[in-house]
């Protein structure tokens, strides 16, 4: 039971590979338009706001906001199970990108929309996860 | 722009049976389905020249379901876009009509969900898939419950809605379920513990599943299916039942947005179209047949499609003005809704056959006289990728 492992991100995916190998050296990457000025997140070889934009890739400071969040008390996922309560939010970064992520290191009943943040890596063999704790 | 006489529901069945105990396949169920829809409108399989398929019968729907009714159609439609999937086949339906490529049109739906025993609700997400989505979200073990608890979570914070509020949805709701046996039934057959109409207290003291997302406020989990025969007016002035017609249609999807609002759903794009192709506006329909996964999916469609303005949907839904036999709101979801008579997964085909019940006078909670309804599918999840499918219907 406690050798099952959070669902590990996937390093071949096209579009999303290049964020989680910024993940290795726990940098949180994403892309901007040098044309139009676009945030794009998820990242993708495409701007989104226009179509002969070029992307560039940044890196965040780590810190944001809760945008919105719950708490989930019942999962039957054989990972998730063992870990409820837990948070799971949309955390707006400070640059621009939202992402679904955990919030830890603090009781569900104090986490609230707005609520500022910072990323904490978690660290696993292959790269490490983007959770966040209150600032 | 279209006429509003292009086509019509002529045929409805809605499978009765919420446990099949294994014994039934979902093609099966959709076949079966298929059948009683054709008798209801007096139509044969060799009438239907062309067919709408999510999928949901397996094995590459649209290669296969023709086959195995056994039919030769003209227009092959795959369009799946989860649980919206029918309002779009049906919006899909009467343009191909209109358009002279075909004159009956077959929609069908099939699953054994509880069977399957799959805790749709609660099992987390997979491992990361291919999609580029899915390898962002995965790690996060969001539920399906949370993802829309996230959006309650905000537009609590946003516009001070109440759980007290959203129980309203879920109150209204179970008060239909009671009229209708075979909504009492599946409940019954999915072991309820306490099957009877419930107040807000009820609701909101049920346990909590995500917060603020309590069990009252959640969909079952069910087998079940349909079906829906759509023709073309000439066909439908010779069918049984009194036809009911489709007068707009209009279609939608949302997705995460960086600084994006997740308390405004694709329907605010959908429903201006349906509504503007019918020429009649929110205020004039008596039946409402709303997706409701979840009671915030309900309050939230209902602001997107304009029953009220956006935020104001906590307040607009007190008092039980969604229950059939009170005024002030359209009556909502007059079957039970997913929350209690019927959720297999996909259920946008419900919302099509208890609307055409209620024009056709067959409701269990039949609102006097109706005349106009909408059913709003809402496909995928409210909280972060989702389809919006609108449709407006009426009866002569
Ligand atoms: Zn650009």
């Amino acid at each position: 039971m406690n050798d099952v492992k959070r669902p590990i991100p996937r390093s071949d995916e096209p579009d999303t590979a290049a964020f989680w190998e910024g993940t290795k050296q726990k940098e949180f990457r994403y892309q901007q338009c040098n044309s139009c000025n676009t945030v794009v997140f998820y990242s993708r070889r495409h701007c989104t706001g226009c179509t002969d934009g070029e992307l560039q890739w940044k890196t965040s400071a780590g810190t944001g906001s809760v945008y919105t969040f719950s708490v989930v008390r019942q999962s039957y996922h054989p990972f998730f199970r063992n870990l409820v309560p837990y948070v799971v939010a949309w955390i707006d970064m400070d640059e621009g990108p939202r992402i679904l992520s955990n919030v830890t290191g603090v009781a569900p009943e104090d986490v609230s929309v707005g609520q500022k943040v910072q990323v904490e890596w978690e660290e696993h063999e292959t790269l490490n996860i983007p959770l966040f704790k209150p600032v | 722009m279209s006429s509003d006489r292009d086509a019509a529901i002529v045929g409805i069945h809605e499978y009765p049976s919420r446990d099949v105990e294994g014994e039934v396949s979902p093609l099966q169920i959709k076949a079966e389905s298929a059948a009683r829809a054709l008798e209801d409108a007096g139509l044969n399989w060799s009438d239907v020249d062309a067919i709408y398929d999510a999928g949901d019968g397996g094995g590459m729907g649209g290669l296969n379901i023709a086959e195995y009714f056994g039919l030769k159609p003209n227009v092959i439609d795959t369009t799946n876009v989860g649980g919206s999937s029918y309002e779009f086949h049906a919006a899909h339906a009467k343009r191909d009509i209109a358009a002279g490529k075909a004159k009956v049109a077959l929609l069908t739906y099939g699953s054994t969900a509880h069977s399957n025993a799959r805790a749709i609700g609660v099992g987390g997400r997979g491992g990361p898939g291919m999609h580029p989505a899915e390898n962002m979200d995965a790690f996060a073990g969001m539920t399906l419950i949370a993802n829309y608890a996230m959006v309650a979570r905000r537009h609590m914070h946003q516009y001070g809605t109440t759980s007290e509020q959203l129980a309203e949805i879920s109150t209204a709701t179970r008060y239909h379920a009671m009229r209708n046996p075979e909504a009492v039934k599946a409940m019954e057959d999915l072991e309820f513990l306490d099957i009877r109409e419930t107040t807000i207290s009820d609701v909101v003291n049920s346990r909590m599943i995500a917060d603020p997302l309590h069990l009252l406020e959640c969909c079952m989990i069910s087998d079940g299916g349909g079906a829906v025969v759509i023709a073309s007016p000439e066909v439908a002035r010779d069918c049984r039942k009194p036809p009911v017609w489709i007068l707009g249609g209009g279609e939608a999807t949302k997705y995460p947005e960086n600084g994006g609002d997740i308390t405004t759903s694709a329907a605010a794009q959908s429903a201006p179209q349906a509504f503007g192709e019918a020429g009649v506006t929110p205020a004039e329909m008596d039946i409402a047949m709303v997706y409701d996964s979840f009671s915030i999916t309900v309050l939230t469609l209902l602001e997107d499609l304009g029953f009220c303005k956006k935020g104001e949907g906590g307040s607009w839904v007190q008092g039980g003005k969604l229950r059939f036999d009170q005024s002030g709101g359209p009556a909502l979801n007059t079957d039970g809704g997913g929350l209690s008579s019927n959720h297999p997964g996909m259920r946008g085909i419900f919302l099509l056959i208890e609307a055409a019940r209620q024009l056709r006078g067959e409701s269990t909670s039949q609102v006097a006289d109706a005349r106009l309804a909408v059913a709003h599918g809402n496909g995928g999840m409210l909280g972060s990728r989702h389809a919006a499918g609108t449709v407006i219907l009426g009866r002569d």
